[in-house]
């Protein structure tokens, strides 16, 4: 059991004093922000980076996991009191938390969430103790080509499989890509859309983009559209399970997992998709069918646990594969990028420490969480009452105390403004976020990485799928383009007939 | 590529029928005004095409693939997408604006108040450099909650002047992140 021995001296690294302190302060952070209405995990993590500017990078890493953790269990707090799921993930937790609450057992549904992603989050994370180092060895021979491919997937599936338009995902992406070429071409230092500027050779940094994509572009979103009357609310007590809820609870919170770690180790839109189909599931099972719609304990606990269990799925992809299926992965990916690190097959044979101990660190956070969840509840819920006008204010502080930070330039201030106001029409026009944050994070690299395979292979189009793995994620590449295509088609040849015999009525009569 | 319906349309003229009067024509204008996207969307993929075209590489040229090829990639989707949106806008597609827990998209817009933000915004990024970050900050903070709604003018410069504060010390201080002090900080 080498990752069992990798994994306690993970907690050697985690369990030293500063380290647990920034596992605190991530977690706390992180809940806090989850709770807060119109703060997703990405935006979240986004306004930190510069927090972790002055910090090394296992502690920036063990809070970042924090942050994550902890807003995904905030959420669900917005969302059961509220009724207004910030984040996609949430949205399944107000369909029967919210009737609870009502019903005055709110208590009760944040008790099932919150223990939910305790158990999903606990499950999550032995997964990935178990399979991420198995993914590493398997991947540890790539080269260029498999590394271009993983991003050309990683394009791919961000544009094609979330979001309701190609179109609109691909537009989104080529305007991620542009930004990262401004600056200087890394292989031959030639300017690329830099028009004479000296500060736009350096390239337009990536933490200014994520604040501008996600905080500035939400912020002036919201703005153009606040709510005037804001929801109140429901007041609710400390968070209690009962022996009868129990008994309909802890089967969810172990089939929850199931779910959601496997869709959120691939690119398929992180924690939506499971916790919807963890929803269904349960909702089938359920001896309580009737209750479903108005407050089913079931469908709070099932999409909870796998909400954090995709979390943890999501970090085995980005660990292993420097893969970043959701926005906040993204994120955590450019955060490797600022300390220099690539995270990636060798990362568990470059950086042990930090990578075992930000594993560690996960199990130490859900602790915390769970313990700073069920007890203060009440406290958390009050932060929903904060004036919208703070909140939003704030966010633009924030964001620009980021921004300033990265250079200390005045002119960053301004690109981020630029970029905030590129994210407003975006959201404006159902143009998705995500595709953006993605091209500029990995658009730099994928160059890099085809030039280099191009050069290898001596210009031979050839050297981009000679090796297997390529192979392998190619095909998997045609599936997800190909795969609307292949359902109309089976769709025609169904339809067809039918038409066919339609349009012989038509003529004939 | 999403649409559903086969009939083929030009991304040349618009597919629907223009009303003659002039109010008609702008609120024909105003449901496709997702078209300025694609506009958008032309020009910057010109804009990138035009960039790799003026750009000199026999010098640095290193490998089969120079700095020209991404861009010229890249600068081709854009003029593809443009067009490909436009068909799809031209047909009725729509993207859908991003909802949200604060967000109300039954209201029409409040444009002065992104206007008024993006001003102080701007205002701060002026400043920073003269009157250092507690003073821009608080600003900025005061000018954009004010810009928001709240007229609590007891409260609001006082948690925006103890959020600057707050905020340049954790940095300054105890992050290591170095933040403008200004003539303030200077007195202090």
């Amino acid at each position: 059991m080498d990752s069992l021995n990798s994994l306690i001296d993970g907690f050697g690294t985690a369990l030293t004093p500063m380290n647990l302190l920034w596992a605190a302060i991530g977690v706390l952070l992180g809940t806090a922000i989850g709770v807060l209405p119109g703060i997703g995990p990405a935006m979240a993590v986004a306004l930190l980076l510069p927090v972790t500017y002055g910090l090394d990078p296992t502690g920036a890493f063990i809070m970042f996991a924090g942050i994550y953790y902890g807003a995904m269990f905030g959420g669900s707090t917005t969302s059961i009191l509220l009724n207004t799921p910030g984040e996609s993930a949430a949205v399944v937790a107000a369909i029967e938390g919210n009737p609870m609450a009502k019903s005055g057992r709110g208590a009760q549904a944040l008790a099932a969430a919150a223990i939910g992603h305790f158990a999903g989050g606990m499950i999550g994370t032995i997964l990935l103790v178990v399979l991420a180092p198995t993914v590493a060895s398997l991947a540890i021979g790539i080269g260029a080509p498999d590394y271009f491919a993983i991003m050309v997937l990683a394009f791919i599936a961000v544009t094609s499989v979330l979001g309701a338009s190609r179109i609109r995902g691909i537009a989104s992406l080529l305007i991620g890509l542009t930004i990262g070429l401004v600056g200087l071409d890394q292989m031959t230092g030639q300017q690329r859309l830099t028009f004479g500027s000296l500060q736009l050779a350096d390239g337009v940094d990536v933490v200014i983009v994520a604040v501008g994509l996600f905080a500035i572009g939400e912020a002036l979103w919201v703005a153009a559209h606040l709510r005037r009357s804001t929801g109140k609310p429901i007041p609710v007590g400390r968070p209690w399970l009962g022996r009868t809820d129990l008994k309909r609870t802890w089967k969810p919170w172990l089939r929850g997992p199931a779910i959601g770690f496997p869709f959120g180790a691939i690119p398929a839109g992180g924690a939506e998709i499971p916790t919807f189909l963890s929803y269904v599931t349960e909702k089938r099972l359920s001896k309580h069918r009737d209750q479903f719609g108005k407050g089913a304990i079931e469908g709070v606990a099932g999409p909870e646990a796998a909400a954090s269990a995709s979390a943890a799925g999501t970090l085995v992809s980005m660990l292993t594969l420097g893969l970043p299926t959701t926005a906040v992965a993204a994120v955590m990916l450019a955060a490797f990028q600022q300390y220099g690190i690539q995270p990636g097959p060798l990362l568990f044979e470059r950086e042990p420490e930090l990578v075992w101990g930000l594993i560690a660190s996960l199990f130490v956070g859900m602790v915390l969480l769970l313990a700073l969840n069920l007890p203060l509840a009440p406290v958390w819920a009050k932060l929903l009452r904060i004036p919208r006008p703070y909140l939003y204010a704030g966010i633009l502080f924030f964001a620009a105390v980021g921004a300033y930070a990265v250079g200390g330039e005045s002119l960053d201030l301004v690109i981020l403004l630029v970029i905030g106001l590129i994210g407003f029409g975006m959201r404006r026009y159902g143009l998705p976020v995500l595709p953006a944050v993605i091209g500029v994070i990995l658009g730099p690299a994928a160059e890099q990485q085809l030039r280099r395979a191009l050069q290898i292979s001596d210009g031979s189009v050839t050297g981009l799928v000679n090796t297997p793995f390529s192979v392998t994620v190619y095909v998997i590449v045609v599936l997800i383009v190909a795969w609307p295509l292949i359902g109309r088609l089976i769709g025609r040849v169904r339809g067809g007939r039918n038409a066919a015999e339609e349009s012989r009525t038509v003529s004939g009569g | 590529m999403t649409s559903e319906s086969t009939e083929p349309a030009g991304p040349t003229g618009p597919a629907e029928p223009v009303p003659a009067s002039g109010g008609g024509a702008r609120a024909w204008l105003r449901e496709h005004s997702e078209l300025g996207v694609c506009v958008l969307l032309f020009a910057l993929g010109v804009l990138v095409l035009t960039d790799a075209l003026t750009m000199s590489v026999d010098i640095a040229q290193r490998g089969p693939v120079g700095p020209r090829t991404v861009p010229f990639v890249i600068g081709g989707m854009f003029l593809l997408i443009a067009v490909l949106l436009a068909v799809d806008v031209l047909r009725g597609g729509r993207g859908e604006a991003e909802g949200g827990e604060d967000v109300d998209l039954d209201e029409p817009a409040d444009w002065r108040t992104v206007l008024l933000l993006t001003g102080v915004f701007l205002g701060a990024a002026v400043l920073i450099g003269p009157l250092g970050f507690p003073i821009a900050g608080a600003l900025l903070f005061w000018g954009a909650a004010y810009a928001l709604g709240s007229r609590r003018h007891d409260r609001d410069p006082l948690i925006a002047a103890g959020l600057s504060l707050f905020t340049y010390f954790v940095f300054d201080n105890l992050l290591g992140v170095p933040l403008p002090g200004g003539p303030l900080m200077g007195v202090l």
